[in-house]
């Protein structure tokens, strides 16, 4: 594994202040914002939904704010230096989320799951807490690159043998509960590409044999097992036929291809070759190419006279939100059917909250994101950089993929949005990449050992 | 690596960017459009998502409102749906709207803008005020009265008020209840393909919607248009008419059902019901005065809303004079609806001046505060008053002392006019039975009511009889029941 530790000199970046702020007690402000903002959308829904407050109301905010108080406390004394505005953001957008969840369990009684994923969230923050309490070092992933890779093929290996949930196979049912591997799999994936990337970077940026201009062509040994780890994951996904994933991880492993070895034109030739496999799918996969037709014309099945679909419903909830939204619990986003939970919920978003909402959630997302290639830009070691440009990308392009899915931006594929939506798997792989990017932030903003020590 | 991290960077802000133009594109530049498209279901929730403004009958609803706890929630019930079934329409969740429910819907369904002082501060918090309240000029025990009359009959009864215009009766028989089509669900799609597949056409509007060939009630509009023109000018003088009249530039002979027509005064003729001598009389006064009369009276024009539109009673404007001469006794193209023929009783009654029909007296919001009051028109000059006063004297005397007796009401000045109406290929159906007339409280100053009855299968032998005794009973009930409320 020497090669993995390999280093690479880079500028260094202007060394911290010797005092740097620690701002916990932003975080602690915001994190109380965040809560609040909760239990009164949870309040807001219980009166619009069914004329008085919800039953369980006080037991909903006092966990709440128990589990955002636990999370600040691991990170008040795992993670002192850490970004105080990512444990916030993901506090609050999880219980938006669980207060959608909420106001579409009113509307269908028959399938009732606030429940189920305020304890999935329970969970994640208490694997949140535990990964920022028990991983003192990010670098210490780095070590497990092949395990990591090895756990992810099985991962995403398993659910083949299960049957098909809505056309795709990327579910595992097992007494009575469900989660999807290809969740996990993401982190176990981005780990990996950054502990090789980091390891082959030099190998990857200046070696090769040069086709012509400034184009030359990757070394095969060192970018064989990367490729053909990449295709081996995307193929099963094909497979599986969870295209969202698929799409996912195809951009995962581009961007952090460029960011480690800075070649555009890989990627150029990497986006070209995408797009005609995209093609291929969309034409000759029927799954993929009814999804690919319903993007070009989402009222067409209105015109065949077989009612709205999906999109078309989506769309429909959108344009009811306006610019205001109908305010919470006053849509009819459960129109969409039975993916309002879970793949729609933005609709619902959408719908009650409006644009101003709507947007206001992407920002949030948007701000996460940044927080996250922030702590790349500011922590010191190759792995780290990687790591953290990963994990960011992989919020974005989640959130891109799905958020431009139900708005008809692009070609609609199944995906959870990141705590927003209704998934036990999805909430807690979610907070663990929240807990990698506060522990990657921790170590960008702390003080040099050096420094550390003259203190 | 640090400016490929910040490459990627801008790379995901430029995906936010597409994000949010996007949904900014679908939020509000689509937006009307998506709501606009029929498939989407939120408007009709939207709709149907609080109880509907009611119909009101002498003050009092005839229409309710029911939670079904469904999708689209409020449906609509009725108090004695089939009595005010051609007045009320139908507000079905399936098959929209009729009649006052369709054209009252902004108001009873609360989007009126009329129903805010505020329509902005709705607007803005997506909200709608509760519906408003809809009241009718319809007088429930008139309208009790002509569906009595009419019970087990096809027909249809039009009365309204000559002074005002107000319609205080419109009944259609057979009738059906239009709650039977609140709603969704099979019960309701079965209700609508039964009533639609009737043969009885319960659905039909026949006091504003079917127009029938009014025979021998036209004879009005010809007497006014001959006095009016000067054709006639004493009422009683013998007219030189041979019975059987030859109708003109044919060897057809147009006989008469009543007797002692031969050589009959105008006055005569009105009174028996003389085919003759009005047939001689609107072929005397020429196309261009006959349909110039008949367009005063309100045929030929354009269609009149009430607010439901009333279909448009026809007097041909290019006819030999043959076909003039049985247009003028109400056969051959001539059709008119119920609603027309009470017009020209009113019309007679009200000193010449015909007044435009309305039903709806006020529109109001929930708290009762006004929207719009219903506006009396004058749709002109029907005929000179002079010769009103003339038609109001032959129209007594019909009562009085010819073929309508049956219509007469004791201490009370009624007009009238019976009519047979034949139809069907060669006259081969049942004739229609007739009636107009008007009535006027002994010393009152404007006549109560005019009414226009039509029973479309009575049963009984052609001839002006008919009329007499299958539609001037119903006409009287009526009548009465317009005097015993005016008191």
């Amino acid at each position: 594994m020497t090669a993995l530790t390999a280093k690479v000199t880079e500028p260094a970046p202007p060394p911290p202040d010797a005092r740097a702020p620690k701002r916990r007690g932003v975080e602690l402000t915001l994190l109380a914002g965040a809560v609040l903002v909760c239990v009164l959308g949870h309040l807001y829904v219980g009166l619009a939904t069914t004329g008085h407050v919800p039953r369980l109301a006080g037991r909903y905010a006092a966990g709440l704010t128990a589990a955002a108080l636990l999370a600040h406390l691991a990170v008040r004394f795992r993670a002192p230096y850490a970004d105080p505005l990512v444990l916030p953001i993901a506090v609050l957008l999880n219980g938006l989320g669980l207060v959608l969840i909420q106001r579409l369990d009113a509307t269908t009684p028959g399938h009732l799951t606030a429940g189920d994923q305020l304890r999935w969230s329970a969970l994640g923050m208490a694997l949140f807490v535990l990964v920022v309490a028990l991983l003192r070092d990010h670098r210490v992933l780095q070590r497990y690159a092949y395990l990591s890779v090895a756990a992810a093929l099985v991962l995403m290996l398993v659910p083949v043998f299960f049957p098909a949930v809505n056309g795709a196979h990327i579910w595992i049912r097992f007494a009575g509960l469900s989660f999807q591997p290809g969740e996990f799999a993401k982190i176990l994936l981005a780990v990996f590409f950054a502990s090789y990337l980091a390891a082959n970077r030099t190998a990857l940026a200046l070696t090769g044999r040069r086709l012509f201009w400034k184009l030359r062509l990757l070394p095969g040994r060192v970018l064989g097992p990367i490729l053909a780890i990449w295709l081996l994951s995307v193929g099963l996904l094909v497979l599986e036929r969870d295209l969202g994933t698929s799409l996912l991880f195809f951009g995962l492993f581009v961007i952090m291809l460029f960011t480690a070895t800075g070649r555009i034109g890989w990627i150029a030739i990497g986006l070209l070759l995408a797009a005609l496999g995209a093609y291929a799918v969309g034409t000759f996969e029927p799954h993929v190419h009814s999804r690919v037709d319903d993007w070009l014309n989402p009222f067409a099945s209105i015109e065949r006279g077989e009612g709205p679909g999906q999109l078309a419903q989506s769309l429909f909830a959108f344009g009811a939100g306006g610019l205001l939204g109908a305010g919470l619990g006053h849509g009819h986003s459960f129109l969409i059917g039975f993916a309002a939970k879970s793949d729609f919920i933005l609709a619902t978003a959408g719908e009650e909250l409006g644009l101003v909402g709507l947007a206001a959630i992407l920002l949030l997302y948007g701000l996460l994101v940044a927080r996250g290639f922030r702590a790349g830009l500011a922590v010191r070691d190759p792995f780290g950089r990687l790591l953290a440009t990963g994990l960011a990308s992989i919020v974005a392009l989640q959130v891109f993929v799905i958020a431009g899915g139900v708005t008809g931006l692009i070609p609609l594929t199944g995906m959870a949005m990141p705590f927003l939506a209704q998934g036990g798997s999805s909430v807690v792989t979610n907070w663990i990449i929240v807990a990698l990017l506060v522990r990657l932030s921790d170590s960008a903003r702390r003080p040099r050992p050096a420094e550390e020590g003259a203190q | 690596m640090i400016r490929y991290i910040r490459w990627c960077a801008y790379f995901c802000a430029l995906l936010l960017v597409a994000l949010l133009v996007n949904i900014a594109r679908v939020q509000v530049w689509e937006s009307a459009a998506y709501g606009a498209n029929p498939a989407n279901k939120r408007p009709a929730i939207e709709r149907y998502a609080k109880p509907r403004g009611d119909i009101l009958v002498d003050g009092r609803p005839v229409t309710g409102s029911r939670d079904s706890g469904q999708l689209l929630r409020y449906e609509r019930t009725y108090t004695n749906g089939p009595l005010y079934a051609p007045v009320t329409g139908f507000s079905s969740q399936t098959y929209g709207t009729s009649f006052v429910e369709r054209a009252e819907d902004a108001v009873l369904s609360g989007t009126d803008p009329g129903l805010s002082a505020f329509p902005l501060w709705y607007d803005l918090a997506r909200g709608r005020p509760p519906g408003g309240n809809a009241a009718t000029t319809v007088r429930s025990g008139m309208q009790l009265a002509a569906y009595a009359g009419l019970a087990g009959k096809r027909g249809a009864v039009a009365a309204v008020e000559p002074a005002t215009g107000r319609i205080l009766a419109l009944v259609s028989s057979p009738s059906y209840d239009p709650a039977e089509l609140s709603g969704t669900g099979t019960r309701v799609k079965e209700a609508w393909a039964r009533l639609n597949a009737d043969p009885a056409k319960p659905m039909l509007n026949r006091a504003l919607r079917e127009t029938y060939p009014p025979g021998s009630t036209f004879k009005i509009v010809t007497a006014a248009a001959a006095l009016d023109a000067g054709v006639v000018t004493d009422v009683d003088a013998p007219t030189r008419t041979p019975d059987p009249y030859p109708l003109p530039g044919t060897s057809t002979l147009l006989p008469n059902a009543a007797t002692g027509c031969e050589d009959a005064s105008m006055a005569d003729a009105v009174q028996w019901s003389c085919n003759t001598v009005m047939a001689k009389i609107g072929v005397q006064v020429g196309l261009r005065g006959m349909v110039e009369a008949a367009r005063r009276f309100g045929f030929d024009g354009e269609a009149l809303r009430v607010p439901s539109w009333v279909s448009r009673s026809n007097f041909d404007t290019d006819m030999s004079q043959d076909q003039l001469a049985l247009s003028s006794i109400g056969q051959f193209n001539t059709k008119a609806t119920p609603l027309q023929m009470a017009m020209v009783a009113a019309a007679v009654a009200n000193g010449g001046e015909l007044k435009s029909p309305y039903l709806v007296e006020r529109t109001t919001q929930d708290d009762g505060s006004p929207v719009r009051r219903g506006d009396q028109r004058s749709l002109g000059r029907a005929m000179n008053p002079a010769t009103a006063l003339r038609m109001q004297e032959l129209m007594v005397k019909v009562v009085e002392n010819g073929t309508g007796r049956n219509a007469a009401i004791p201490g009370v000045v009624v007009g009238g006019k019976t009519g047979t109406a034949q139809h069907g290929v060669g006259n081969a159906g049942t004739p229609y039975a007739w009636f107009i007339s008007w009535a006027k409280a002994e010393g009152a100053p404007l006549p109560a009511v005019a009414v226009a009855v039509v029973v479309e299968d009575a049963v009984a032998d052609r001839g002006d009889i008919s009329g007499n005794s299958a539609a001037a009973p119903i006409a009287r009930a009526v009548m009465e029941a317009a005097l015993a409320t005016g008191r």
